[in-house]
């Protein structure tokens, strides 16, 4: 055998015992993943919003398959569609999936009330807060800024020419995204039937707010007083709804003289206008 | 082994004959993923434990299988097969039994199979031309010297991770921005490194 025939020989046995070696290593010490993670992973949306409470669609798929007490229904942008496919392949019931959407707190637009100073910061809501609470004269109202426009992963928050966010229901998922960036928390998460909520955030006093800002709530308690139900309550000067007990019948949308109080799903986006022309 | 001969080779490995900024080997990993300072640890972490198993089984290989074969030029043919194979076989054990450690140098191991830094740490080991410090290594030398060669390695990168996230920072020319101005950086870092030469050797007269 020549020396050519010695190095080919040499060099095919170190391959072939290194590829003996390793396909038996693959078989013998082989780690077992649950199939079934990443076809629940394709049931998700993906848009990795975080409203499950997990970390990513990854994550929930993860903690839907492995823990059995994980309910399948905390995907607010899937929806009922996705609980129920994730369900079909888990075999374990889904239970509803409530549809909600985003609602902007705060009725401060650019003719309710006034900018306390001329911001030339960096052009976030969070750098904003930072300095005296915010440009705006009200200290607890939307910013304005866009934080919330950022963070939305299905562009459906935006800043209005008049200076506050405003949700576009129907694109809205309900995910809270928005929620959790916006420094002032002026954004709550509402399921689609409910129809009053009290558009704001302030809690200063009835006096201090009428100065500050024409749409804000004065902590009269006249909407506690004509309640049918006991499910409006005033705390530290601001009206707050117990969804628990509300039934949506209007009564403190009618009698609230600040008229703070609006109608969420038709009336959220377009009675923005209405303090406007007061 | 003394313990002289022990930091002597140490040092020189990490300083004088430093595997990145001196002999320019495995700058891929050193650009790629010296953008964070947890990233460049990792990789660093994953290729010194790679470059330490590299030696131990291509020394043996070289001695007693190509030298004694008179197959020395089938030396990096096959030290890229074995080292190729021993990181797939890592890989697959450190999954199995160790998931931790799995999950933290997991994504690191397949980009150093066959990194040039690991291969030139196992030549240089069992290369017979005079002129390297390396040369004519026993096995516990060689196996220092790759020790000293990795950390070496994460001196580098976690230097250059610092480094880098100053350049971010700051505001290049738009033709310089992004690898140039980091290259450039890169380079005066090596050349500061020459200054070492001749340091290691004197130190322990």
């Amino acid at each position: 055998m020549g020396v050519i025939g010695t190095a080919i020989l040499v060099v095919t046995v170190i391959g072939v015992i290194c590829a003996v070696m390793l396909s038996v290593a693959s078989k013998v010490m082989a780690v077992e993943v649950d199939e079934r993670i990443p076809r629940v992973r394709e049931c998700l949306p993906g848009a990795n919003c975080g409203g499950c409470g997990f970390p990513g669609c990854d994550g929930y798929a993860a903690a839907m398959v492995e823990d059995e007490k994980t309910p399948l229904n905390l995907c607010a942008p899937g929806g009922s569609a996705v609980a129920a496919k994730v369900a079909g392949v888990l075999g374990r019931e889904a239970g509803e999936v409530v549809k909600s959407y985003a609602r902007v707190n705060c009725l401060g637009d650019c003719s309710a009330t006034s900018k306390k100073m001329d911001y030339r910061g960096i052009e976030t809501c969070a750098a904003a807060k930072l300095l005296f609470g915010g440009n705006g004269a009200c200290t607890f109202g939307c910013i304005g800024l866009g934080d919330c426009t950022r963070a939305c992963p299905s562009d459906a928050i935006h800043i209005m020419p008049n200076g506050i966010a405003r949700v576009d229901i129907n694109s809205c998922t309900g995910c809270s995204a928005c929620a959790k960036v916006c420094p002032n928390h002026v954004i709550s998460i509402l399921p689609h039937s409910v129809k009053v909520q009290v558009s704001c955030s302030s809690h200063d006093k009835g006096a201090a707010v009428r100065k500050k800002c024409q749409a804000g709530c004065l902590g009269c308690g006249m909407c506690e007083r004509k309640c049918p139900q006991g499910a409006i309550h005033v705390e530290n000067n601001l009206a707050v709804i117990d969804y628990s007990k509300c039934i949506s019948c209007g009564t403190c949308q009618s009698v609230c003289p600040a008229k703070c109080i609006v109608d969420g799903p038709e009336g959220g986006p377009v009675k923005a206008e209405a303090p406007a022309a007061q | 082994m003394t313990i002289k001969l022990f930091f002597t080779i140490i040092l020189t490995a990490i300083f004088v004959e430093n595997y990145v900024l001196q002999q320019f080997l495995g700058i891929c990993p050193f650009l790629g993923v010296s953008k964070k300072l947890d990233s460049a640890f990792g990789m660093s972490c994953a290729v010194i434990f790679v470059m330490l198993l590299a030696t131990a089984v291509t020394y043996p290989i070289q001695h007693y299988i190509l030298n004694a074969l008179g197959l020395e030029y089938m030396q990096t043919i096959v030290f890229i097969l074995v080292i190729a194979a021993l990181v797939q076989l890592v890989e697959i054990v450190l999954k199995k039994y160790v998931p931790a450690l799995h999950a933290s140098l997991g994504v690191y191991l397949p980009l150093i199979t066959t990194n040039c830094a690991v291969l030139g740490v196992c030549i240089d080991n069992v290369d017979s031309y005079m002129g390297t410090a390396s040369f004519g290594h026993t096995f516990p030398q060689a196996l220092t010297y790759s020790l000293g060669a990795g950390l070496g390695f994460m001196m580098a990168m976690v230097l250059f991770s610092g480094v880098r996230a100053r350049i971010e920072d700051n505001d290049a020319p738009p033709s310089f921005k992004g690898m140039p101005i980091t290259l450039i950086a890169a380079a005066i870092l090596s050349v500061s490194f020459f200054g070492f030469a001749g340091v290691i050797d004197n130190i322990f007269k």
